[in-house]
């Protein structure tokens, strides 16, 4: 339910709508922005670019370089165990290829790892399938129409990344591309299609062909109940509610398993393992710059933190992705995706008088940094706690469309707002930035592996992909084809592996005794593994606070 | 001040603001969850929980993330529900009613008491699709079951022991596989893909410099 001074901007929405869907009929936009404009849009307002949130590395593989404060916080952090009270050589599980994460890169390359013959086991912090994959709405990108081709998608790609990417992952990505929708489709995935069975596509922020293929508004969800199915038919064995908190490496520094913590019971196990896979996930719930997130409740950046103590470099670990529609209103879903498709098939972004003051399908980062802009200019909607938003005009969807469009491509998004009182058919949404991806990550080859060897690494802890900045839909993409590509490497590697005599954590030790010579003294202890929340509860202020651990 | 609620977390009273929701107003009132939280946006089905508003008789489902608290509200969590999951090879299933039979035959024991329905968090027509899946018609069921995030609420529902999601589940991966119509362009992009038919125009594109690829990027043309 709206305030009444939401209910009187409605009514500018509503004032403007006429000729704003005029245009759009006619194939008249607002104009898209030139580089220039760009570059000066993102450089005033995007978060990557407040020098102040951000924090010099002291020690390791990327001393010198600059992350986000709290990444940098638990890179440099305690680790949760110290390696003289582990032993090593009760060993609990042991297996060719140890996939740590069970979301949708995880996943896949499990599933790849067994089709290659290993013996290859999952172990997750939650569920199986608790991943920002469940989370994606809005599609997965491929260039299988006869007007697009992998070229040209490569083009798209660089582009959105500021030509920062990595040429040779770029190329694997939307070479691949098709080949996993593929994949997918025979596995059972349910892609929306013509009644001819061509693919049902839409244009996604940046992209210039509409290659977005989706499963209504669950692509990320169908994506990975079939994929978890399929893990479950194979009888691949999954150790949930389990994370990894250190990489295990043999005489030789290669990876060779991980130490394993129980969430619930804290007990802790070894697993041995001939390669390792890295797949988990993303770092929503670090809450870098007190944004809120898109993500799930696990992203807090933990693979990242193992890697690098382990001794793999990082790429791009400076740079977010702050998705330009999360929900801004109301309280219960601050921050929660509003999918890009909501824009791709016809929402328009427009601010507290019903003007539409950007082209509303620009990249992520220059959509973002221009509703911040917008807000900044005091032509935001105030929200609640100090906050504020523009609108994302939903009822042209179905006034592009006809009746019914919303209901049948984006059910997802009118229940969440139904639940609220708030029909997205009938009255425009209120939207602002929120955390949504990890740009950056681990630094990997063609072959998915990291800097040390036989730790591979997939999905969103990768970095280097999508350069600067992903486009929507090049994240479903990027954890099938990398995904399956760590599976069958690891797969393949851990045939060459001669099991190593002495696994130890000599790296974690030098990584302790490292932190000591720098003056690094911290209470934090990394991997963060879960977020803490008390919404406020002023308990929490109180000094009998701090025995509530 | 804030308008509170009082609630029952297993029957342990806490007062939370009104404008939180269950899962919020749990950790509001301290714990740190481990179960009954994923993607807390309605898309994991983490989160099932049971409650009853004290003095009224019925019983009432919903995912705790996407729910407000109320007062008086007695709740107790779902984190996990012991459904069946019987593994099959889909390259060898067929889309026939065999396949039904064979794996979860207690859909045709469903007495059509409608309680899956009723406690579907998402509003699905749970009964109506099992009753799809019962006459073989999974491409309805498929359609019908398509926004349910298995949470498991209508199995704990049901007198005959039915595990829906999963029975949705199969019925989607079949059509989806085997129902679906065939997409010609994807298989002809992959076939060219294979055949190696797509490497020079990579090659050649890799090849430009910063400033050829930004020219080409600033020009390009847009589909409409």
């Amino acid at each position: 339910m709206y305030t009444q001074e939401m209910l009187e901007s409605i009514k500018k929405v509503e004032a403007t709508r006429a000729e704003r869907l005029a245009n759009v009929k006619a194939g008249i936009h607002p104009r898209r922005m030139t580089a220039e404009e760009k570059v000066q849009v993102k450089m005033e307002n995007h978060p990557d670019y407040i020098a102040s949130q951000f924090a010099e590395l002291a020690i390791g593989p990327n001393k010198g370089e600059k992350v986000p404060l709290e990444l940098a916080e638990v890179l440099q952090g305690n680790p949760r165990v110290n390696p003289k009270d582990i032993d090593l050589k009760k060993i609990d599980y042991d297996v060719d290829v140890l996939v740590i994460g069970g979301g949708g890169s995880g996943s896949a390359a499990a599933i790849m790892a067994h089709e290659n013959g290993a013996n290859v086991m999952i172990v997750t912090k939650l569920r199986h399938g608790d991943a920002n994959t469940m989370m994606a709405e809005g599609g997965i990108q491929a260039a299988d129409k006869p007007n697009d081709s992998p070229a040209q998608h490569y083009l798209d790609v660089m582009g959105g990344g500021h030509f920062k990417n990595v040429p040779e992952l770029v190329k694997k990505l939307v070479n691949d591309a098709p080949i996993c929708i593929k994949w997918l489709n025979d596995l059972g995935v349910m892609f929306d299609k013509e009644a001819d069975g061509t693919m049902v596509t839409t244009h996604g922020g940046g992209t210039s062909r509409k290659r977005m293929h989706a499963c209504k508004d669950y692509s990320g969800a169908e994506i990975m109940r079939v994929l978890r199915d399929e893990v479950q038919n194979r009888q691949i064995p999954v150790v949930d509610f389990t994370s990894a908190i250190e990489i295990i490496k043999d005489e030789q520094g290669r990876a060779a398993g991980a130490v394993l913590m129980n969430m619930e019971t804290k007990e802790i196990r070894i697993a041995r393992a001939k390669t390792v896979v890295i797949a988990t996930g993303g770092a929503g719930r670090m809450h870098y710059q007190g944004f809120p997130t898109s993500n799930h409740y696990g992203a807090t950046a933990d693979g990242l933190v193992l890697a690098y103590r382990a001794g793999a470099p990082l790429l791009y670990a400076y740079t977010l992705q702050y998705h330009p529609t999360g929900a801004a209103y109301p309280s219960q879903i601050f921050g929660a995706l509003v999918t890009e498709k909501v824009r791709s098939i016809g929402a328009q972004l427009v601010n507290k008088d019903g003007e539409p003051f950007m082209y509303s399908l620009e990249t992520r980062d220059i959509c973002a940094s221009g509703v911040i802009r917008e807000c900044k200019r005091g032509n935001g909607v105030d929200t609640f706690n100090g906050g504020q938003g523009v609108w994302l005009d939903s009822p042209m969807i179905d006034m592009i469309h006809g009746e019914g469009t919303i209901e049948k491509r984006i059910p997802a998004m009118l229940r969440m707002y139904l639940k609220y009182g708030i029909d997205m058919r009938k009255q425009p949404i209120l939207i602002y930035p929120t955390l949504h991806y990890q740009n950056g990550g681990i630094k990997i080859g063609v072959n998915g592996m990291s800097e040390v060897e036989n730790l591979f690494v997939a999905g969103e802890a990768v970095g280097g992909i999508h350069g600067e900045n992903r486009l929507m839909g090049n994240s479903l993409l990027d954890i099938i084809v990398f995904g399956r590509n760590a599976g069958v490497n690891a797969a393949a590697a851990a045939k060459e592996v001669k099991l190593g005599k002495k696994l130890n954590l000599d790296h974690v030790k030098s990584f302790m005794k490292e932190m000591k010579d720098a003056g690094i003294k911290t209470d934090v202890v990394s991997p963060k593994l879960l977020p803490r929340y008390t919404h406020g509860n002023p308990v929490y202020d109180e000094p009998n606070a701090k025995l509530m651990k | 001040m804030e308008k509170m609620v009082n609630i029952y977390l297993y029957g342990k009273k806490y007062e939370v603001p009104a404008s939180l929701t269950i899962m919020n107003a749990m950790e509001y009132a301290g714990y740190q969850l481990v179960r009954g939280v994923g993607c807390r946006c309605g898309f994991c089905g983490a989160c099932a929980t049971i409650y009853r508003i004290k003095g009224q008789n019925e019983l009432k489902t919903c995912l705790a993330c996407q729910t407000k608290v109320e007062d008086n509200m007695y709740i107790a969590t779902l984190p996990f529900f012991p459904l069946v999951k019987q593994p099959y090879d889909i390259e060898k299933v067929k889309p026939t009613e065999q396949i039904m039979m064979q794996l979860y035959p207690e859909i045709y024991a469903c007495v059509g008491c409608n309680a899956c329905t009723k406690a579907c968090t998402q509003d699905l027509k749970v009964m109506q699709y099992i009753a799809y899946a019962q006459r073989g018609e999974y491409e309805k069921c498929a359609e019908e079951s398509f926004d349910c995030v298995m949470c498991g609420v209508c199995s704990s529902r049901c007198p005959a022991g039915i595990t829906h999601p999963q029975v949705g589940l199969l019925a989607r991966r079949l059509t989806g596989k085997y129902l679906a119509p065939e997409t010609q362009h994807l298989l002809e992009r992959v076939a060219e893909i294979e055949g190696g038919n797509c490497e020079a125009a990579l090659q050649d594109i890799m090849a430009k410099t910063a400033e050829e690829l930004k020219e080409l990027y600033n020009n390009r043309d847009f589909e409409q």
